[in-house]
């Protein structure tokens, strides 16, 4: 997932980098060891920064005096990521993790000048020997929702707050679509491009728009529990994003597609404390716990929970990959044959709509 | 498009151009008095985290738009302290009042995270604001009617009373109204106050009227928006309440155009629309005759009585 750069963030990272000389004053000690984390968001923005800052307390509770973590929050994608690693990075911090899109150029930048440094990017693909990649098959999750959302929408129309047309949020928007059609052929996903990660007055004001054409379900690629509150106060349903938002809208809230991080952090920094770290690519979606399925509401019946159930356990298992053909896309061409699965290259560069999406 | 959509649209376009109304009319006075605060932003998230913590803490939506008045006032007498008092530059003074203000407010909101309050609702009783029809008049809450209503009142402050007449000439002409007699400094220090809490205000509005919530940067830039639409509004009341549902309404045109099935329209384009729509309009005004809607003689400049 890449975050945008605005002035918002900009005049953030400007805030975030001044205090940047408290982390660079810490010496590498002999132990603990050090892991630093850098995040594109603030941890509270209840959504992907916040994840991975969970993830990171995750590690400190495993292993508590034997590692010592470090974060800096709000980092802008730039120029000043790059100034913010190579701080972590001389501050003896020994495993990095730099957590956004944005971030890509200037990990590898910094990993090729600190050899004895570990580094680890999520959602890039540039790797070195001293820098994996990871990232989490969000599609897995939609796929579950999706077929809540068959079996939940009277309207057979479903809203969708998303955020830029970038692969990994088109993946969601098919992936959401295409487990929907398995259960209502004629579902319909409406997609409305809020051209923000984090908006939530913006956020809100889509998912109106929506509920006004006849949504009465209501699904997001974007940040904010917003889209949530609006669903709750007009009455439909909707899902949760990046983590568990039924505070927010206990009567609309279905469930949530829940990131985790904290299994893979807490392995990784196990890994460097053992030395037998190395680099290496990971996608990982249901089946290694990157991607949960938060509590179901009262209100999601037994025989949709049966069938996200069984969606669940069969992509776990391997039975099932969402992108199974025959699939059309929205202009009614072939992409794929009857039995044919997506390849994870075409996945990371999809760049068309299913049958049904309206985007 | 049926007219139940129409109400729909309308509605939201009102709604979500009056937090930048409230902060952009509380700008308008304070650049009147000649004093430029860039701070909104931050005045704003100081209002919006006030408000929520206050609420939450007494259940009180009430309390909650004191305390968010009172946080924007507190915010922009730091403001007008550096900048008027000790005459450092505005434009870097206001500036870091948005840093400040976006770096408080996450530390003050910390606590409350995740937690929701009861939301702001409709002013008239649900057989008005719930009608199909009349909601489009009577469907609001308060803060809309007042910030409309203050729209006007501040209109004939600036226009018709002697108070308003001395505020403007303090933003014209410093130094003159200085040797009359009347109190520069205070005067823009009441005028910048009075932003402060309109900021603050408009703020709470995101907290606790438009998503219930306390999350970083809540306000999400609107703050720059409402210093944009002083400009644009030539510094004139009536045409700020144009300017702001003007915004409000291309800002919803880009999210109902979607929702309509406008597939043929790039989510790039519609994007670009409120910024489209500002070019145009500044161009418009750009072409008018020569002094007519520019910016107060001493808008920024500091002012030391000799």
């Amino acid at each position: 997932m890449s975050h945008r750069i605005d002035r918002r963030t900009l005049i953030a990272g400007a805030g975030a980098a001044a205090t940047l000389p408290l982390i660079g004053g810490e010496a590498a000690a002999q132990s603990p060891l050090g892991v630093g984390f850098i995040y594109v968001g603030p941890i509270g923005d209840f959504g992907w920064s916040y994840m991975h800052n969970q993830g990171r307390l995750a590690v400190e509770k495993e292993f508590g005096a034997k590692v010592k973590t470090s974060f800096v929050e709000n980092v802008a994608e730039g120029p000043d990521a790059e100034r913010v690693i190579r701080q972590l990075a001389q501050g003896g911090n020994k495993l990095i993790f730099t957590t956004s899109f944005g971030f890509m150029q200037q990990t590898a930048k910094v990993a090729k000048a600190f050899p004895n440094v570990n580094f680890e990017h999520a959602t890039g693909y540039m790797r070195d020997k001293n820098l994996a990649t990871y990232n989490a098959r969000f599609y897995e999750g939609r796929a579950v929702i999706g077929t809540i959302a068959g079996l939940m929408s009277k309207s057979g129309k479903a809203g969708y707050v998303a955020s830029f047309p970038i692969p990994e949020v088109v993946m969601g928007i098919n992936a959401f679509t295409l487990a929907a059609r398995k259960i209502n052929p004629k579902f319909e996903t409406k997609v409305i491009w809020a051209s923000t990660w984090y908006d939530p007055a913006k956020e809100a004001d889509a998912a109106k728009a929506l509920i006004d054409q006849g949504c009465d379900i209501i699904t997001q690629h974007t940040d904010s529990p917003a889209p949530l509150q609006a669903a709750e106060q007009r009455g439909v349903y909707a899902f949760g994003q990046a983590s568990d938002m039924k505070s927010f809208a206990p009567k609309a809230h279905l469930t949530a597609i829940v990131d985790n991080w904290s299994g893979y952090y807490v392995e990784r920094v196990k890994l460097a404390l053992e030395g037998k770290w190395t680099s290496g690519d990971v996608w990982g979606g249901i089946k290694e716990g990157f991607v949960n399925i938060s509590a179901y509401n009262d209100a999601v019946t037994p025989e949709a929970r049966a069938a996200a159930d069984k969606v669940k356990t069969d992509i776990a298992s391997g039975a099932l990959h969402p992108f199974t053909g025959p699939i059309k896309d929205n202009k009614g061409a072939e992409r794929l044959k009857a039995g044919e699965k997506a390849t994870d290259e075409a996945l990371n560069k999809m760049d068309w709509y299913v049958e049904g999406a309206q985007a | 498009m049926t007219s139940a959509i129409m109400i729909s649209i309308i509605m939201t376009i009102l709604v979500a151009a009056t937090p930048i109304l409230l902060a952009a009319l509380g700008e308008l006075v304070v650049e009147k008095s000649g004093v430029l605060n860039l701070g909104v932003e931050g005045m704003m998230l100081c209002g919006a985290v006030a408000g929520f913590a206050a609420t939450a803490a007494t259940g009180s939506l009430w309390i909650g738009f004191l305390a968010a008045m009172i946080a924007g006032v507190i915010a922009s007498m730091i403001f007008a302290a550096l900048a008027l008092s000790l005459t450092s530059n505005q434009v870097a003074t206001g500036l870091a009042l948005t840093i400040f203000g976006v770096g408080v407010s996450s530390l003050i909101g910390k606590p409350f995270v995740g937690r929701t309050v009861g939301r702001l609702g409709a002013l008239f009783p649900s057989a008005l604001s719930d009608h199909p029809i009349l909601r489009v008049v009577f469907g609001y809450d308060v803060i809309v009617y007042g910030a409309i209503a203050l729209v006007a009142l501040v209109g004939w402050f600036l226009k018709s009373t002697r108070p308003g007449l001395i505020l403007r000439a303090v933003g014209e002409a410093d130094s003159s109204a200085h040797m009359i007699g009347y109190p520069v400094l205070a005067i823009r220090y009441a005028a910048t106050a009075f932003g402060g809490a309109l900021a603050g205000i408009a703020g709470a509005y995101f907290s606790l009227a438009l998503t219930p919530m306390w999350a970083d940067r809540l306000t999400a830039g609107r703050g720059w928006i409402a210093l944009a639409l002083v400009v644009f509004a030539s510094w004139k009341p009536g045409r700020l309440l144009i300017g702001a549902w003007l915004f409000g309404a291309v800002m919803t045109f880009e999210l109902q155009a979607k929702a309509m099935g406008v597939t043929w329209l790039a989510p790039e384009f519609l994007a670009m629309l409120p910024y489209l729509a500002t070019v145009v309009v500044l161009t418009l005004i750009s072409m008018r005759r020569a002094g007519e809607g520019s910016a107060p003689a001493c808008l920024g400049k500091p002012f030391a009585a000799a």
